[in-house]
């Protein structure tokens, strides 16, 4: 096709001459931006062959993931075992992948949780606006104000959580910046045309927030998901790393590194330090990579980082 | 500038209502009760009742509520039934360590990152910068703890170049005397917060970069190390320092974990122990104690940002 032909097709849309063709979208227009950004494509990359790894390879490298097994107690890496065992006997491989299906899933569901709630709430609060938004912000500038790893603590320590309990856990300390990002977008679009005309033909308040404002507001919302899974993770891993996470015989990475933090001294066991350790960063900085791509595709100014 | 000042203020006091309220409730999420957490599984319902009295949990929730407050603004934080010790006391002996292990990280923090954003904004897109970017990505995403432990693992375990733990002393002045065994925590400490100040600092320059001033500064004929050092430096320093006042709840993030890795006698570490030995006057009064540096940093920030920065005006 010519250049001169495009031209002459999109003036006739235009005119309303030719059935008009469907508007690209928002999110092709994303992706062509998304696609350039080589270390994002490779974070990409890598996510999928950790969910591959992890909920996949338990089932090709079959390994005894509930039974100690006090004989193969920090066995070196062998052809049986091929990252070795740890303190307990399990093999270390297996272990990886099973510690990761936590470290995912929690993550994953922490960040979903975390976003629809604080999505909603920053809707409501910014269409709201006058004295139910001046309160309902005070709520989240308190929450953001407290401390999230003493509080996540406390909680832990008194929910003694499973990983069900963890994804709240986490989750309430994350919805409120979400919330505060999603109420400034609210407050930028609920005086538009568009959400006056519906305001005017009758529409309820929450017809204009979830079919018009949160649509509007998605590019934010997906951004600012992709970086609380990041954050997530690690926060999981912080809470196994103190030994207030998921209990045994249930692990994840964070948990791992724990309980090889005693054998740090003992002589080289390296496969019990590393490998978790790595697959924790490598996992974060793929999640961090996707979304600051997104945020350059969407063209969302944040103030993370 | 004071109506914006008493109107700050105020949101600062309901925001620390809600949060203090909010706290003093997680309490009592403990099964139980706090007391029963306390005292354990085998404690007598009579020993039990005693202490429900005693720290006034039979009471309705805005009795205990205002009793509380009333205690904390006269100073009295609580009393830790397992250190036997006042918290005040606690704090007193801890919080001192805490600070020369936060202020060392940041100023080695800062040291790094500023400069190194500097040059990173100045050479975008150059090597070196995308060298440095995936620094500090690689910051954003270690978790601190494994830093501690690999950087144990290489400077003690394998070269002995390093203890492998912080200086174990109950005065600053003991601490500040081993230097050596202050390298690691603090070397890890300022890897965590280096990665927030350089980022920072990159785009605050860049934006700066492409302002007007600078063309000015640049066609008047100043020398390209005039306009980014004393033009565009200057200006993107007014942004990190209200970040330093954001910044508190991830250092106290950055300090519990460093204070646990390495076994350095502050705030985080008896904070930890109090978690893991359910011991709640010390959990309530330090996250109390945190909000409230956070909220006060806020506020400073914010201030702060208004006095620096002419332009802005409230």
């Amino acid at each position: 096709m010519t250049s001169e032909a495009q031209v002459i097709a999109a003036t006739d849309a235009e005119l309303g001459l030719t059935p008009s063709t469907k508007p690209r979208s928002m999110f092709s227009r994303a992706w062509e931006v998304f696609a350039e950004n080589k270390l994002a494509l490779a974070g990409i990359g890598f996510i999928v062959f950790i969910l591959l790894f992890c909920f996949v390879g338990p089932h090709i490298y079959v390994t005894n993931q509930v039974n100690t097994n006090l004989i193969d107690t920090l066995c070196t890496p062998s052809g049986s075992h091929l990252l070795g065992c740890d303190d307990l006997g399990y093999d270390e491989l297996g272990r990886l992948m099973v510690g990761g299906q936590t470290s995912l899933e929690v993550g994953l569901a922490a960040a979903v949780v975390s976003v629809l709630f604080g999505t909603v709430y920053g809707a409501i609060s910014g269409f709201a606006g006058g004295f139910v938004d001046a309160l309902m912000m005070r709520v989240v500038d308190a929450g953001l104000s407290l401390p999230s790893l003493m509080v996540i603590m406390i909680l832990s320590v008194i929910f003694h959580p499973t990983p069900n309990v963890i994804i709240f856990i986490i989750a309430v300390f994350y919805w409120f910046g979400v919330a505060r990002l999603v109420r400034g977008e609210t407050l930028s679009l609920r005086n538009r045309e568009y959400v006056q005309a519906v305001k005017v033909i009758g529409g309820r308040p929450l017809r204009s927030v979830l079919r018009h404002i949160v649509p509007n507001a998605i590019g934010t919302i997906i951004v600012q998901g992709t970086f609380a899974v990041a954050d997530a993770i690690l926060t999981l891993s912080i809470l196994g790393f103190l030994t207030l996470g998921v209990a045994p015989p249930n692990t994840d990475w964070g948990s791992m590194l724990s309980s090889a933090l005693n054998y740090i001294q003992g002589g080289n066991y390296w496969w019990l330090i590393y490998p978790p350790g790595v697959l924790i960063i490598l996992t974060c900085i793929s999640f961090n990579f996707i979304g600051d791509a997104l945020r350059d595709a969407f063209e969302t100014r944040l103030q993370r980082r | 500038m004071i109506g914006f000042l008493i109107r700050r203020v105020g949101q600062a006091i309901i925001v620390l209502f809600i949060v203090t309220v909010a706290t003093l409730g997680m309490v009592h999420l403990f099964p139980g009760g706090p007391v029963r957490a306390l005292l354990g599984e085998r404690a007598t319902p009579f020993l039990i009742n005693y202490y429900n009295h005693l720290y006034g949990f039979n009471q309705p929730f805005y009795v205990q509520y205002l009793k509380w407050v009333d205690q904390m603004l006269h100073g009295n934080l609580g009393f830790s039934d397992k250190l036997n010790l006042s918290v005040s006391t606690l704090i007193a002996q801890d919080l001192p360590k805490t600070i020369v292990l936060v202020l060392l990280g940041t100023v080695v923090s800062l040291l790094f990152g500023i400069p190194l954003g500097v040059y990173q904004a100045v050479h975008r897109n150059s090597f070196a910068d995308y060298v440095l970017t995936g620094v500090s990505f690689l910051g954003y995403s270690t978790p601190v703890f494994f830093l501690g432990i690999v950087l144990v693992d290489w400077f003690s375990v394998d070269i002995h170049l390093f203890p492998p733990f912080a200086p174990q002393s109950s005065s600053v002045l003991a601490i500040l005397g081993q230097p050596r065994a202050l390298v690691l925590p603090v070397v890890t400490y300022a890897f965590l917060l280096y990665a927030l100040w350089s980022r920072y600092m990159r785009s605050s320059v860049l934006d700066n970069l492409v302002q007007d001033y600078v063309r000015t500064a640049r066609a008047k004929g100043a020398s390209e190390r005039r306009v980014v050092w004393g033009h565009v430096f200057r200006n993107s320093l007014v942004s990190i320092v209200t970040l330093l006042g954001l910044s508190i709840p991830t250092m106290v993030t950055g300090a519990i974990l460093i204070e646990v890795v390495f076994n350095y006698p502050g705030m985080g570490l008896a904070f930890y122990q109090a978690a893991l030995n359910n011991d709640f006057n010390v959990l309530l009064s330090f996250t109390v104690l945190v909000t409230t540096a956070t909220i006060v940093g806020n506020l400073i920030a914010d201030f702060g940002y208004g006095m620096l920065d002419p332009r802005v005006r409230f």
